[in-house]
């Protein structure tokens, strides 16, 4: 204690010479945050995935915030970081969930959940009332369309693909042709999970990408499927896709465990990518619109009490 | 791409020079730098912090801070502590020797893998003399039985499915199934699960205990970021696995959470699964394993990886230029081959220190360096293509219109093939010297030989095609697919 009292004056002076922030600083050092508030801070933003370069950067942002605005407890800073962080994300000007006629092209590495995601938005969607399509352009994984298929008819939603080993793009092709001919809302196609290291399979998707931005009437839009699990390497993937395919947004799926899903503010901040849906559960109807205040809050932490 | 830790502890080193000796201070800022590498390969905090430190210790001694090369004795004391904590290369699955059948159950998250890693265990064991059953017990996702039994057709290994409703059910019948049908080992495929899913978690358990298992193994997606520990630590408590299968290894994620693994539970990582085909599940080398954490190039896999696409075609295809020299076509498909690799860039990235020389040589345009040869390789006839020399001017200008580019252009990638034509006639006069003008002495006499002729023929070629970089991006090396762990 009678450490800290010495710090205390000790910083005093040189924070009366300085500017008023300084003294600020002072303020809630040695009020009711400490230095282990900070380091744990860093800690929660680094266990989110958020890497840890950006979780040093944003928690030193925030101290020079916190002076400047005075914020002094625990709660308060947290807030205004999760603040701070949902500001990164893009606002979804156009939800291509909600608009009709909409085509919209799933893409992402193997096991991200791509062909659940389609499976569950389908159904969503019908019972909205909405026509729906579904394309199965996986012609590569086995039982891809077979698994697609039970959630069609699950959902009693029309399927449009060919045999394994097919053409993806010729899948897309006849995917887009049905969704005009019967003038579907909203069609959705599941494409084959590759990783972003493979050149090959890269150009397969800018193939099927570039036949169904042709050949479809409606507006097509690129979604990245990530898995919030994933770690600083879903950055390298989203930059990878990007760069191929002119990605739209993104959705985050397999919120439902312990991961935060930090990756996701880096990929939206790099990128400028909106998130469209994440994913929250096993159910049918467990994709919800993507609430950023929301989202940052768990990532920075618990907030016992509200501010 | 990051920067090595290697090239970014010289940095840092590199501004201590002329201090003569290092202090625990400048000890402190490469301890930074590693634990800034390792959280970047997704190392769990927890345990990079305890890694860090224990370093730290074995860097302090006085051996290091007097040494002439700190840098290097950093490194190579962060790298021996991490192959270390990654454990053996011991990739053995513990059977039981007197019980038939054998039974293997494999358990993760969704979406990690582990459907293709039983189909790829499968196609293992069934290599090593093993009669394998493949257990569907994947009751949940739509379809999984059906993706199962279709990786068994392939690869040629029944599956038993069953009712396909209650797992526990399944994978009891399947036992009985594999005795009746003389199967030695039954692979139990589980549907994925998150750790916190106690009614998922409690099926996990109800099918181990109804089975037994000899072994348990945990797949675990390399991408997998912090939240690593807290799956593993539950399944570990729950269920208690017995070794790791790490897959996506062929992606370019550093696999950090190996080293995670590792550190909290103790388990071994036994496999890595590293592709989509069924022979792509590897043994598990821990030195690679740490240098790829550390964002270190790996030599080792390049080499290897050049012996394995050194195939009988390859072989072939070399002796065959020996004897009649080295065509057009023999140039594309060199050129191919890069393409396919993910060319040039990614190659020399993924050697140590090719991430700072591709910075310094700026942007090679593989991409459009390739379709430019390959079009006027393609305006070429197959006469022209199989004896280059009889292009003359007239040919030159043809090629050159045909292609799109100009004479200067198609100059350029003669000038390119008669240095490496030139190559390979000087190889052919070393193999004559070497084999006793052995080229006459029956096919594949000797393997060993022409082995070694292929791999010397490929690092003169590369040494030829290297050199010619600056224009046309070629660097003809059949190595390196990405990076290898």
């Amino acid at each position: 204690m009678a450490k800290k009292k010495k710090n205390f004056f000790g910083r005093l002076k040189s924070g009366l010479s300085r500017s008023r922030e300084a003294l600020n600083e002072l303020f809630y050092m040695g009020g009711e945050v400490d230095e282990s508030f900070w380091e744990d801070l860093e800690d929660t933003l680094v266990m989110g995935d958020m890497g840890a370069e950006v979780s040093m950067q944003v928690s030193d942002d925030l101290h020079e915030q916190a002076a400047k605005e005075n914020l002094k407890t625990a709660p308060q800073l947290r807030e205004a970081l999760a603040k701070r962080l949902a500001e990164v994300f893009p606002q979804v000007e156009y939800d291509p969930f909600e608009e009709s006629p909409s085509v919209v092209l799933f893409v992402g590495i193997n096991g991200a959940g791509k062909t659940t995601t389609v499976g569950k938005l389908a159904a969503a969607a019908k019972q909205e009332g909405k026509s729906v399509l579904i394309g199965g352009a996986d012609t590569f994984r086995a039982a891809a369309i077979e698994q697609l298929d039970v959630w069609g008819r699950r959902a009693d939603v029309p399927i449009v693909t060919r045999e394994r080993g097919a053409d993806p793009a010729a899948v897309c092709y006849d995917v887009c042709d049905r969704a005009k001919k019967e003038g579907i809302d909203l069609t959705l196609i599941d494409t084959a999970g590759r990783l972003h290291t493979s050149p090959e399979l890269m150009r397969e998707l800018q193939k099927i990408a570039r036949v169904t931005r042709k050949r479809s009437s409606a507006p097509v839009s690129v979604v990245l499927v990530i898995d919030a699990t994933t770690g600083q390497n879903g950055l390298l993937q989203a930059k990878e896709f990007n760069d191929a395919l002119d990605v739209d947004g993104l959705i985050v799926t397999k919120l439902d465990g312990t991961a935060k899903g930090g990756i996701a503010v880096a990929i939206a901040h790099e990128l400028k990518l909106p998130i469209y849906r994440i994913g929250v559960g096993e159910g049918i109807d467990d994709f919800q619109p993507f609430d950023a205040l929301d989202f940052c809050r768990a990532l920075v932490g618990e907030n016992e009490g509200k501010v | 791409m990051f920067d090595s830790l290697s090239d970014r502890l010289q940095n840092t080193i590199d501004n201590l020079r002329g201090k003569g000796r290092l202090t625990e201070d400048d000890i402190n800022v490469a301890m930074r730098e590693i634990r800034m590498a390792l959280l970047e390969a997704d190392v769990n905090y927890k345990v990079v912090k305890d890694f860090v430190a224990k370093c730290k210790e074995k860097c302090l001694t006085s051996e290091v801070l007097d040494s002439l090369t700190p840098s290097q004795n950093v490194v190579r004391i962060v790298l021996d502590q991490l192959t270390e904590l990654l454990g053996t290369t011991e990739s053995k699955l513990t059977l039981a020797p007197n019980r038939t059948p054998n039974v293997i159950m494999l358990v993760g998250l969704q979406g990690s893998g582990k459907t293709t890693a039983a189909s790829k265990l499968a196609y293992l064991l069934k290599g090593q003399e093993h009669k394998p059953l493949l257990a569907a017990c994947d009751t949940h996702r739509p379809a999984a039985a059906d993706q199962l039994e279709t990786l068994g057709k392939e690869i040629g290994v029944p599956v038993y499915r069953g009712d396909g409703k209650d797992a526990v059910k399944v994978a009891k019948e399947s036992i009985q199934y594999a005795v009746d049908c003389m199967n030695d080992i039954v692979i139990v495929d589980t549907a994925g699960r998150l750790q916190i899913d106690e009614e998922m978690m409690q099926e996990a358990v109800n099918i181990r205990d109804a089975v037994r298992p000899d072994q348990i193994l945990m797949v675990v997606d390399a991408m997998t970021g912090q939240d690593i520990v807290n799956v593993v630590q539950t399944f570990s408590e729950r269920v208690n696995f017995d070794g790791v299968i790490m897959s996506k290894l062929d992606g370019d994620a550093r696999g950090g959470g190996a080293l995670s693994v590792r550190a909290v539970t103790g388990k071994p990582i036994k496999f890595v699964s590293m592709g989509e085909k069924p022979d792509s599940l590897e043994v598990f080398h821990p030195d690679r394993m740490a240098k790829r954490i550390l964002g270190m190039g790996d030599v080792i896999g390049i080499i290897e990886q050049a012996e394995k696409t050194a195939d009988e075609q390859s072989l072939e295809d070399a002796q065959r230029m020996l004897r009649e020299g080295f065509t057009m076509d023999d140039m594309l498909t060199e050129m191919q081959q890069i393409r396919k690799m993910g060319g040039v860039k990614k190659i020399i990235s993924s050697l140590p220190g090719g991430d700072k020389m591709l910075k310094q040589v700026g942007n090679i345009e593989d991409e459009k360096g390739l379709k430019k040869v390959e079009s006027m390789i393609y305006s070429m006839t197959k006469e022209e293509r199989a004896r280059p020399k009889l292009i003359n001017g007239q040919r030159r200008k043809r090629i050159a219109a045909g292609s799109g580019h100009t004479v200067q252009e198609v100059n350029q990638l003669l000038k390119q093939w008669s240095e490496m034509n030139k190559m390979m006639g000087k190889m052919r006069q070393m193999s004559q010297n070497v084999g006793g003008g052995g080229k006459r002495h029956g096919k594949g006499k000797n393997r060993n030989n022409s082995k070694a002729q292929v791999r010397q023929l490929q690092a003169m070629m590369r040494q030829a095609q290297m050199g010619g970089m600056g224009g046309a991006p070629q660097g003809g090396n059949r190595a390196a697919r990405r990076h290898r762990y």
